[in-house]
């Protein structure tokens, strides 16, 4: 096992990892301004993959558009959970606890709704790549692999810009330092908290579709973005930046491992969970906040 | 409806309810919210078909051995994860539940202990368990453990700990040790867990790390919120509801779990202190509560 080896392990786990920042951002930008973990976006994720699925087998369309529509569907339908489900909460102000059992409640509706409707059988996306590799040197890259990296690398770019450069952006930076402050600056509160739901689940879509693409598709991929979830602890819930360095950290970190013994990769993210949350509790970068009790 | 059949259902129930209880101990009580209590329902399912099956032990200690071995690990669990607030608390538990899980997934031991020979296989598990729960013994470990909790909850230690529910800086502020009350739920409703773990092992008659998945945390935490929170016979209703429905609804299939999303959902929008309400049924008040509709009556009709 020379160089190449660990390179070519270099270049899966940021492929796994950046699947994980599309997924893990959305959880991070939940929590950063309502401050509860919305276990509900695996759901989004689960059921982006099926549109995207659908998108190219039923519909027949090119995969480009299949993955706007993919991307557009999942949006859709974050924007609706967070009517239906979250709005009447937030109107009461109701402690975050009842924000968590409800988006529990959302996931495992939506997966049991897939497995009742579409059935539990596992899914194959129809082949989109041929197997063709990119050659650099002796490293040998799958085009799927590339066009992972590639769309995953673009869309956080895209969402960095917004939350770095923009109006809008500044806005939800500004809800999460204080969203009741911004409120009275004359920011839209309900604006925000749609465009964030929007922007999550718009990156789930995608997620789910690159997911779908180089796995398969079921509506138990749960595991998946429990890991993507793990990914946002580990960086530091509510801080984006910190989603995306911890998704790639613990996607290179877990294909070692798996290279190493793969039974244990599993076992190695929730270690990893446990370890941060006893050492470090607020991530790699999320901000410490003094508990008010 | 056979009764053997409705006796299974009521087995079922019953174990169900021990970690329920604890639960709703755990959250009505304290305000902590817990996604891996499958987790301990599963050590103390192994450690006590260990001690049963591997060392010959009688049922009763095993079923001790594992509530204590679940609640040692709880309370470590604990120590380290308490100072932890709301959110991360639960996922702390979110990730030692899938843990344990894998754990169990990658154990492989194969030994004959004192001339028996005792097969655990990773996720293929443990089967042949021998079938000592029966329905005396479930209902008799449940009464036991009902009224235990009620005394303890309607004692000055379960005062302090409603207290800290209501406002925990209050509650410290009037001198309440609070970890040491989130310790006393922890370590509560870890040993019901276990001792639970125990009961549905040699009920079912087999293993597998599969069946501790983190849904089953989630299906309990639900049976606690439709029940509500912190009431013992809200827990009780609730997780006979609950246990029952699926075989009642058994023609839907699939759907059964599409319904108890929804119903989640709509729970916490509507009524979010669930079916009780924290309020406990209760005979005496019960009857204050006839006495005051007959004195209505009374006085409408003057």
């Amino acid at each position: 096992m020379g160089v190449e080896y660990y390179l070519q392990q270099l270049i899966n786990g940021i492929c796994l990892g950046g699947m994980y920042a599309l997924m893990s951002v959305g959880y991070s930008l939940v929590y950063s301004i309502m401050n509860f973990s919305n276990f509900a976006h695996g759901g989004v994720i689960m059921v982006g993959a099926y549109v995207g699925f659908y998108a190219l087998t039923s519909l027949g369309l090119p995969f480009g558009m299949a993955f706007i529509v993919c991307g557009f569907g999942s949006g859709l339908l974050a924007v609706i959970i967070e009517r239906l489900v979250y709005n009447p909460l937030r109107r009461r102000h109701a402690p975050s606890l009842y924000f968590i059992i409800s988006a529990m409640g959302a996931s495992i509706f939506l997966e049991n709704f897939v497995v009742a409707t579409i059935g539990p059988t596992p899914r194959n996306y129809p082949t989109i790549f041929a197997n063709s590799v990119v050659k650099i040197g002796n490293l040998a890259i799958g085009l799927d692999s590339l066009l992972m990296i590639v769309v995953s690398a673009v869309s956080l770019l895209i969402l960095m810009f917004i939350i770095q450069k923009t109006k809008i952006g500044l806005a939800i930076r500004a809800c999460s330092y204080n969203e009741k402050a911004s409120t009275l600056m004359g920011i839209n509160g309900d604006l925000i908290i749609f465009i964030i739901f929007l922007m999550g689940g718009v990156l789930a879509g995608f997620a789910g579709m690159l997911y779908g693409m180089r796995y398969i598709v079921k509506p138990t991929i749960g595991a998946v973005t429990n890991k993507s979830f793990v990914a946002a602890v580990f960086g530091g819930l509510g801080s984006l930046p910190g989603a995306i360095v911890g998704s790639l950290l613990l996607g290179v970190m877990e294909i070692f491992v798996a290279s190493w013994k793969s039974n244990l990769r599993d076992l190695f993210v929730y270690a990893l969970l446990i370890i941060v949350l006893i050492v470090r509790p607020s991530g790699l970068m999320g901000k410490v906040t003094e508990d008010k009790a | 409806m056979s009764w053997y059949y409705i006796q299974g259902i009521l087995i079922q129930s019953c174990y169900t309810l021990m970690v329920v209880l604890g639960l709703s101990v755990l959250t009505g009580y304290t305000g902590l919210f817990s996604f891996g209590h499958a987790g301990f329902v599963c050590i103390g399912a192994y450690i006590s078909v260990i001690c049963t099956m591997g060392f010959g032990l009688p049922y009763g200690v095993a079923l001790l051995i594992a509530g204590l071995t679940a609640m040692i690990i709880g309370a470590l669990l604990g120590r380290i994860t308490l100072k932890l607030k709301g959110d991360y608390f639960c996922i702390a538990t979110l990730g030692v539940g899938e843990a344990v899980r894998l754990i169990f997934n990658n154990v492989r031991i194969d030994t004959v202990i004192n001339g028996r020979k005792f097969v655990l296989d990773g996720a293929k598990g443990i089967s042949n368990v021998p079938l000592k729960t029966s329905f005396g013994v479930a209902l008799a470990i449940v009464v036991v453990t009902v009224t235990a909790t009620a005394f303890l909850l309607n004692s000055k230690h379960g005062r302090n700990m409603l207290a800290i529910r209501e406002d925990e800086l209050a509650a410290q502020m009037a001198g309440i040790d609070t970890f040491r009350y989130k310790m006393l739920a922890m370590c509560m409703s870890t040993l019901y867990a276990g001792i639970a773990g125990g009961m549905l092992a040699h009920y079912i008659g087999y293993l597998q790390p599969n069946m501790f998945q983190m849904v089953k945390s989630t299906e309990y935490t639900i049976m606690v919120i439709f029940g509500g929170m912190g009431s013992i016979t809200g827990s009780v209703l609730g997780t006979v509801l609950l246990c029952a429905l699926p075989e009642l609804l058994r023609a839907i299939g699939d759907w059964r779990l599409v319904f108890y999303g929804l119903a989640v959902i709509i729970i916490m929008i509507v009524r979010p202190k669930g079916l009780m309400g924290g309020k406990e049924l209760r005979v005496d008040l019960f009857f204050q509560w006839l006495a005051g509709l007959f004195k209505g009556k009374r006085k409408g009709a003057a």
